[in-house]
């Protein structure tokens, strides 16, 4: 399911046209956000590498070449809308509203989580979470509650909540996604699992995961599934907002699987050269989301002035995250104490008093 | 008066009815709990008097029940999920260790996780493998969880509702083997803290410290031990994380000797931890090392050799006549 060719051009595939007045009902400034959003976080994500490298990370996790996937997504997702991420969903937390250089304090290790999902300037996105699918069952017992509490399917779409969970094809091979599934599926759930099957899970190719189309998974549950060209952003977007709007109006739980690719390395700790070819990734370098998009709207009329805008953006953002990450203070040593339990602990806090008093009992007050 | 006799398996239904009842955010999750009111029945009629919504039979995927309760305790509930036996929590645990204890902590204090994980476990049952385990050290070795076992129907009544009151996850041992035994509720006042360890007979000879269906075993013991003229001091402990080890390092400081007993295997469990920290506390007071009675380190056996598995009052003794005869 496609809306724009790789050359840009708008072609929507047969499994597109009944999707249409979703894409068509896009003025120039909502298409014009989707560019602007993917180009920015992957300047931010190219930065992050960088920053890495630079040893002010300790680990970064590339979105390259899945941006139009989880803009047209979240783009799609309501302001009610709860979103579960995994790990690399950079463009998703930036549009729903996340600072992302909480993202950098994650990846950093100065903190496990970064943001508060319950503050409203979040957007109620969910923390990443990064033990693989373990965030799918939870997004199917938050939209479960729902259900239970009369948040969704009373047909008003401007307050009906639904949930978006995102993995990817590695995690698909997780028990935890298919036991979600099976949940999902019998309790109606207003819910997408959103797959981006970027093609690598580190060095395993797809066709180790999956000898089947990853989407016949969720549609085996009786869950309603598309299979979608994930370096579209439109694709992405008109598919998502379908699907969420269905949940949301009590159709029960749906699931996108978003063809994409891993253009960058699993993290910053691999080495792609490994194990695949430099043909296959200059043949996805072809279909690079971005440069698509770029072109639809270069064919719709956008001007220089706009890219020249979204780089400089995209520039002032890198440096942003680039000058507070430099200066992020490590943790407090007792932090690492004090929420553990919600409610009073004895032991943990005599052994938060006992590091307390040992590194005081050192000259000049640190061991 | 609001005194009634009962056995542990209906007061654990009491205790769930009541903390329901009280609290509308309270919801029940499992296998088998709802219209069979649960293998054990400790959830019978409660799906046919809260429905549905609120008493769910799930499906049969553990970590399915497990995670989908972490999603509901983000959404404002306080699930209260039977694992249905010891041996079958274990592809839940991912889910426990990796994400349900830690959330609180990832969240840095913005989200709370109160979950109840309920899992009958221990032997004397006679059922087959995966039936009689005690997995408790797990969870206890676990930040962020809150390990608890009762070992009466009154405890079961009040801790089942202080665990869900708690804002923490609780992993709730029920010894599954005391599911029959009556005992006196008193339904109109708490008697101790969930996390408080209680002397429940009192001795000057030996200490003797266990939880759960050892309790029992320890009381056995004790009363046995009297006969010969040595008298013991039995202690539930209750709360296996945390621990609260002041009522027991008083009872050692009295008695000078300390026996601990419990069903799991004693490699790396709670024995070595309770009996080291006894050690660091109370040693100017210890005649004898502490003496651990536990499982063997082998596989919980086949059922027709659990009475040679199972620390029994014989056992128990045979540690006392140990730390008696330094």
């Amino acid at each position: 399911m496609r809306f724009i060719e790789p050359d840009g051009s708008f072609a929507p595939t047969p499994e597109a046209e009944p999707l249409r007045e979703i894409v068509d009902a896009l003025d120039d400034r909502a298409l014009e956000q989707m560019y602007r959003d993917m180009a920015v976080t992957r300047a931010f994500d190219q930065q992050a590498t960088m920053l890495q490298r630079q040893g002010q990370l300790a680990l970064w996790p590339p979105s390259l070449g899945q941006e139009a996937a989880q803009v047209g997504s979240a783009r799609a997702a309501r302001p009610q809308d709860t979103i579960f991420p995994s790990y690399r969903e950079h463009a998703v937390v930036k549009v729903r509203g996340v600072d992302l250089v909480s993202v950098l304090a994650l990846m950093r290790s100065a903190t496990h989580g970064g943001w508060d999902p319950t503050d409203p300037k979040n957007g109620n996105t969910r923390l990443y979470t990064l033990v693989l699918g373990t965030q799918v069952p939870h997004a199917t017992g938050f939209a479960m509650g729902l259900g239970f509490d009369g948040r969704t399917a009373t047909g008003d779409a401007d307050k009906d909540e639904a949930v978006i969970v995102y993995y990817g094809d590695g995690a698909a091979s997780e028990g935890d996604v298919h036991e979600a599934m099976v949940f999902a599926a019998s309790y109606h759930t207003p819910q997408l699992f959103f797959l981006q099957n970027n093609h690598w899970a580190i060095s395993v190719p797809v066709k180790t995961q999956a000898a089947a189309p990853l989407a016949d998974r969720s549609a085996g549950y009786g869950i309603p599934t598309l299979r979608i060209d994930g370096n579209d952003v439109l694709a992405s977007y008109a598919a998502t907002r379908m699907y969420l709007d269905e949940a949301r109006a009590g159709g029960g739980p749906r699931a996108i699987e978003a063809v994409t690719y891993r253009m960058g390395a699993h993290t910053t700790s691999d080495d792609p050269t490994k194990y695949r070819t430099k043909d296959e990734e200059a043949a996805w370098a072809r279909r690079d989301p971005i440069a698509r998009m770029r072109a639809f709207l270069e064919n719709r009329g956008a001007g220089s002035e706009f890219f020249a805008d979204v780089d400089q953006e995209g520039e002032a953002l890198a440096a942003d995250v680039r000058t507070r990450i430099a200066a992020w203070p490590d943790p407090d040593p007792s932090s690492m104490f004090a929420h553990v339990y919600s409610e009073p602990h004895a032991l943990v806090e005599q052994q938060a008093a006992w590091l307390a008093e040992y590194e005081a009992s050192f000259e000049g007050g640190a061991a | 008066m609001t005194f009634e006799t009962m056995p542990f398996a209906r007061a654990m239904n009491a205790g769930l009815r009541r903390a329901m009842e009280e609290n509308p955010r309270v919801m029940l999750m499992g296998e088998d709990i709802g219209k069979l009111g649960g293998v054990f029945r400790v959830t019978e009629h409660l799906q046919r008097d809260f429905g549905e919504n609120r008493v769910l039979d799930t499906p049969l995927a553990e970590a399915g029940i497990v995670g989908s309760a972490i999603g509901l305790a983000m959404a404002g509930f306080r699930p209260v999920v039977e694992i249905q036996f010891d041996g079958f929590v274990f592809p839940a645990f991912d889910q426990i260790t990796t994400q349900l204890a830690k959330l609180t902590n990832r969240h840095e204090g913005a989200i709370r996780m109160p979950v109840v994980i309920r899992i009958p476990y221990g032997g004397h049952i006679g059922a087959i493998e995966h039936h009689q385990e005690s997995p408790e050290a797990y969870f206890a070795h676990t930040p962020g969880l809150r390990v608890v076992s009762p070992s009466t129907p009154n405890d079961a009544y009040w801790m089942i509702q202080d665990a869900i009151a708690s804002d923490d996850p609780v992993i709730f041992m029920e010894p599954k083997s005391r599911y029959w035994q009556k005992g006196e509720v008193d339904t109109g006042h708490r008697a101790a803290d969930l996390h408080a360890t209680r002397v429940i007979r009192s001795g000057s000879d030996v200490t003797l410290v266990g939880h759960g269906a050892m309790v029992s075993v320890l009381l056995q013991a004790a009363s046995i031990a009297e006969g010969e003229g040595i008298s013991c001091e039995v202690v539930d402990l209750r709360s296996l994380s945390p621990i609260d080890y002041d009522p027991i390092i008083e009872s050692v400081r009295s008695t000078g000797r300390m026996v601990w007993a419990q069903e799991a295997p004693g490699t790396t469990s709670l024995a070595g931890e309770i009996a080291a920290t006894v050690a660091e506390r109370a040693f100017y007071s210890l005649e004898a090392p502490v003496m651990r009675v536990t499982g063997f380190d082998v596989p919980f056996p086949p059922a027709k050799l659990e009475s040679f598995y199972l620390p029994d009052a014989d056992r128990v003794l045979e540690a006392v006549d140990r730390v008696l005869a330094f």
